[in-house]
């Protein structure tokens, strides 16, 4: 169910200005791998550009090559609908549907295909939210509203929902920056079995979360305000938070960081 | 497409909705105007054919055919949520054409019949000694009428309005307050010609006055007052409440903050709000039918004896229904949407040149 | 005002300076104004209230016909017979005409706007519906009687002759097109700016996460609308639509223009005839004398509490959709 990224030469723009520059990577499948770096470098960017949800946003535009296994996501003939559908994405602040109940959320993306009986529905709804630790909490409300839950339930709750569809990739924005620290807790425990099954790219600003919950890092940094933003290095996880190769990103990692 | 990839789908998940390929049969790019045009050709060759005559049919047939057209072949080529949502984007288009055709057509006709009659002398003649199959004759009369009818109206709701609003936003709690607000609300809705009817009852019958320029801006004030009501609530609240706290907290008193400090912060949008207030009651008709009762002739004086004012004038040359007179109704009804536009144009410019101070 | 005393301000407001006490009057006056003006607009209300209903009394005491259901208007005649029955149908029918047409096409627009339109044409569009939403009503009367009227004749024809049978687009009489549905049409193409202004506002509010949570599920730009932009923007859309139902209820010289009124109430909507309560009261008001008059005030009455009664249910809506945003927030 996990794929291998290859990104090559990939830079974005906002209009006419480029928010980042020539990146190229390769993310490993069933592995978590952690973007770090200062506000403005471009990462949540980069991370956008991997199910091209960038160019959703007006002026957004992409340069380059994103290879999930063999094939190109800015390729001719590619269905961005397709692509995000293999490539969930989980956001920095919970944005369940207002309108809908907990269950309606979870199965929502399923209902876009439309062909599921209910029996069927109600079965991956519920493996979802066992898969996103939720299932004990909200087993006897699912007709409830899904705004109706706390902060860090609603972001397992997004989590559950874009695991229902069964994607390659799952995508995190900084997907604990708006919770406490037991919710934080809780997703980090939650990440840290979803990459058995899937294929983790989270952007954190916390430093700790990248050392606790990733196996490689990547660290992002910009020359100036401005400029667009480049990939410093990345590596495993042990070796950027012990002995990085460049200079930048250890002084990042010390605090030693502007 | 799909299907041919089946069987390298792992086999813990057999009702994986993730597709196995990324890229799907499109249509091309050029495939929704192609498509138009080809339902454009198809419409007018069976509108011909059959021997519509209204060009309306014609077009209809076409937006028929082209939403269908649009869901068959994305549906063959593409797939059927593909196919919905090609259909939603062309009903949306069909649905904007389908408006802008009658709005065009409206501006369109009232400008070019409109040039038949509008010169100076339309301008700065009234229709004194005019018959009305005659050619010649202007508004002049009707154009001096609503002006002076809607300052007046002006200069009775716009004080009114405002202080409502500061009443609302800067003192207002309790059951007076939502009671006001419950009750602009309502009397948004009030149709003109309900107000005309209500001076009517009031200033005509009860207190025996004889129709007049001021009786009709009576009616177009109460149309007014809410709309003033409204835009000026939504501008104080915009205010930031800091600034109301710094001004008190230097012992000022609250008057003299909401005038000094509040207000003009806040005039920009109020007199963008105002003015558009003003161009929406410069085009009301009922009020000024029942109130003001309409004269060929020029009467500088509002408050004494019948005026005119351009929309009353439109629909008395309408009624009259010969070729001269339907040149002047729209010559007039020209006059009058410039008017409107005029003042639309000063608020977007007050708004737009307001707006750095009442922004950040 | 605009003087300013020369006391300095950061004396302590208590201390009874001159300031301090003109202060404090001031405050009274003007607090006093504000709040004057807030009445005055609710004894305005209460008084169109109370002398259309004063005025309608007195017409409806002398009415020999019955006021709800005589299809007549003879009301400056002796003895006066009227009755509002050809107007509340014609009023109610062809606001539900306008309706009907209006509000999926605005709904159309206003996504066209917000959420189809290339970038560069969305803020000018936006611009000249609100443009249009100006244009005075008398204007779309004379354009809808001299333009529409006989572009309309054609597809009268065609929907008697393949619509008949639904009894409704039967038109059993020969005439011009000027009959409730050409009514409904007009007034359609009037509210529409305004519905479509309103509804543009809502969807452009829909929070942009709602949007990204439905795109990253794989939605199509379709799924993404029905997901998060239609059921948030749904009660700002049915508001809007109260208030398009408000001005087609109460429009009068689009109607008394395009209309020619008849005493008949007929289901076939494509027979020229009907008439509404504004168009009546401008049709009949020049040659009604004082009792006349009466009776016209009677139907304006009538006229404002269909509106206070559809606006009174705009309030309560948006009411309720301020509440179930905040249980949200």
């Amino acid at each position: 169910m996990a794929k291998r990224i290859d990104v090559s030469g990939l830079s974005a723009f906002y209009g006419n200005h480029k928010a980042i520059d020539d990146i190229s990577m390769t993310v490993e499948p069933r592995s978590v791998t952690a973007f770090i770096g200062p506000s403005g470098c471009g990462k949540s960017t980069f991370l956008r550009t991997l199910n091209r949800m960038h160019e959703v946003t007006p002026g957004g535009r992409v340069e380059g090559k994103v290879l999930l296994d063999d094939e190109n996501l800015y390729g001719p003939g590619v269905d961005p609908v397709a692509v995000r559908r293999t490539v969930g994405m989980v956001f920095q602040r919970p944005n369940p549907f207002p309108t809908m109940s907990i269950f309606d959320n979870v199965a929502a993306g399923l209902r876009l295909n439309g062909n599921f009986k209910k029996s069927q529905l109600s079965d991956i709804v519920e493996r979802s939210l066992q898969g996103a630790n939720l299932w004990n909490e909200v087993k006897d409300r699912l007709n409830k509203p899904g705004s109706g839950l706390s902060g860090g339930q609603q972001q397992r709750l997004c989590i559950a929902r874009a695991i229902a569809v069964e994607p390659q990739v799952l995508l995190m924005d900084e997907p604990c920056s708006a919770l406490d620290p037991i919710s934080t807790l809780a997703i980090e425990d939650l990440i840290g079995e979803l990459k058995e099954r899937f294929t983790i790219v989270i952007v954190t600003h916390n430093m700790q979360q990248a050392a606790r919950v990733s196996d490689r890092t990547a660290f992002f940094n910009l020359a100036a305000v401005g400029q667009p933003g480049k990939l410093v290095e990345i590596d495993d996880t042990d070796r950027i938070f012990s002995n990085p190769s460049v200079q930048a990103t250890e002084d990042y990692i010390s605090g030693r960081f502007g | 497409m799909s299907h041919t990839i089946q069987d390298q789908r792992p086999a813990r998940a057999p009702k994986s909705v993730a597709p196995s390929r990324l890229t799907r049969g499109g249509l091309p790019r050029w495939a929704p105007a192609g498509i138009a045009v080809v339902s454009i050709a198809l419409g007018c060759g069976i509108g011909a054919a059959f021997g519509l005559q209204s060009k309306i049919q014609w077009g209809l047939i076409s937006a028929l055919l082209f939403v269908t057209i649009t869901y068959v072949a994305s549906a063959v080529v593409e797939n059927r949520r593909q196919a919905k949502d090609r259909v939603a984007t062309s009903v949306v288009w069909v649905c904007f054409v389908l408006a802008v055709i009658p709005l065009l057509s409206l501006i369109w006709t009232t400008v070019s019949r409109g040039m038949n009659a509008l010169d100076g002398d339309f301008l700065s003649h009234s229709m004194n000694g005019i018959t009305s199959f005659e050619k010649g004759g202007g508004v002049y009369h009707a154009l001096l009428g609503t002006i002076e009818q809607v300052a007046l109206a002006t200069a009775i709701a716009a004080p009114v309005g405002l202080l409502t609003a500061v009443y609302l936003v800067e003192y207002g709690r309790g059951s007076l307050a939502k009671a006001v607000t419950f009750f602009v609300d309502v009397m948004t809705g009030i149709p003109s010609i309900v107000a005309g009817l209500f001076i009517l009852t009031t200033w005509n019958l009860m207190l025996g006055f004889g129709p007049s320029g001021f009786a009709g801006s009576m009616a177009l004030s109460i149309l007014m007052m809410p709309v003033v009501v409204r835009s000026t609530e939504e501008m104080l609240k915009l205010v930031p409440n800091e600034l109301r706290e710094a001004a008190l907290a230097l012992g000022v008193p609250k008057w003299r903050m909401i005038l000094k400090v509040v207000l003009p912060t806040a005039i920009g949008g109020i007199a963008t709000g105002v003015t558009l207030a003003v161009a929406r009651i410069a085009g009301e008709t009922a009020p000024i039918m029942l109130l003001v009762f309409g004269t060929q002739l020029i009467n500088g004086n509002p408050f004494e004896g019948a005026q005119s004012s351009l929309p009353l004038y439109i629909w008395e040359q309408y009624k009259v229904g010969s070729e001269a007179s339907y040149d002047r109704a729209w010559a007039a009804a020209l006059v009058l949407i410039a008017f409107v536009m005029i003042l639309n144009l000063v608020a977007r410019g007050i708004a737009r040149w307001k707006a750095p101070k009442t922004g950040r | 005002m605009a003087s300013t005393t020369p006391t300095p301000l950061d004396t302590a407001p208590p201390v009874t300076t001159s300031a301090g006490s003109t202060g404090r009057a001031g405050d009274k006056i003007f607090a006093g104004l504000s709040k004057g003006s807030g009445i005055l607009l609710l004894v305005i209300m209460a008084s169109i209230a109370v002398f259309l209903t004063y005025r309608a009394t007195l017409a409806l005491s002398k009415n020999e016909g019955n006021f709800l259901t005589t299809f007549d208007w003879n009301a400056s005649a002796n003895p006066p017979v009227f009755g509002i029955a050809v107007l509340l149908f014609g009023t109610v029918v062809s606001s539900i005409i306008a309706m009907v047409i209006a509000v999926p096409i605005a709904v159309g627009i206003a996504l066209f706007i917000s959420h189809y339109a290339p970038r560069k044409l969305a803020a000018p569009l936006a611009y000249v519906v609100d443009l249009l939403a100006a244009v005075p009503s008398i204007i779309y009367g004379i354009w809808g009687a001299l333009f529409l009227v006989p572009y309309l004749g054609g597809l009268n024809l065609w929907l008697d002759e393949y619509m008949g049978w639904t009894y409704v687009f039967d038109k059993t009489q020969v005439g011009v097109a000027r009959s409730l549905f050409t009514v409904g049409i007009l007034l359609a193409i009037m509210i529409l700016p305004i519905v479509t202004s309103v509804s543009r506002e809502v969807f452009l509010q829909v929070p942009r996460m709602n949007e990204e949570a439905a795109l990253a599920l794989g939605a199509t730009r379709w799924e993404v609308i029905r997901m998060s932009v239609l059921p948030f923007g749904r009660s700002g859309v049915i508001s809007a639509s109260m208030l398009g139902l408000g001005r087609a209820l109460g429009e009068t010289m689009a109607v008394a223009t395009v209309l020619s009124p008849s005493f008949l109430i007929s289901g076939h909507i494509l027979n020229p005839g009907g008439g509404t309560f504004a168009q009546n009261i401008a049709a009949k008001f020049d040659e009604a004398n004082e009792f006349g008059r009466d009776a016209l005030i009677a139907s304006g009455l009538v006229l404002f509490l269909l509106t206070l009664l559809v606006n009174g249910a705009a309030r309560m809506i948006i009411a309720r959709r301020k509440e179930y945003s905040g249980a949200n927030a």
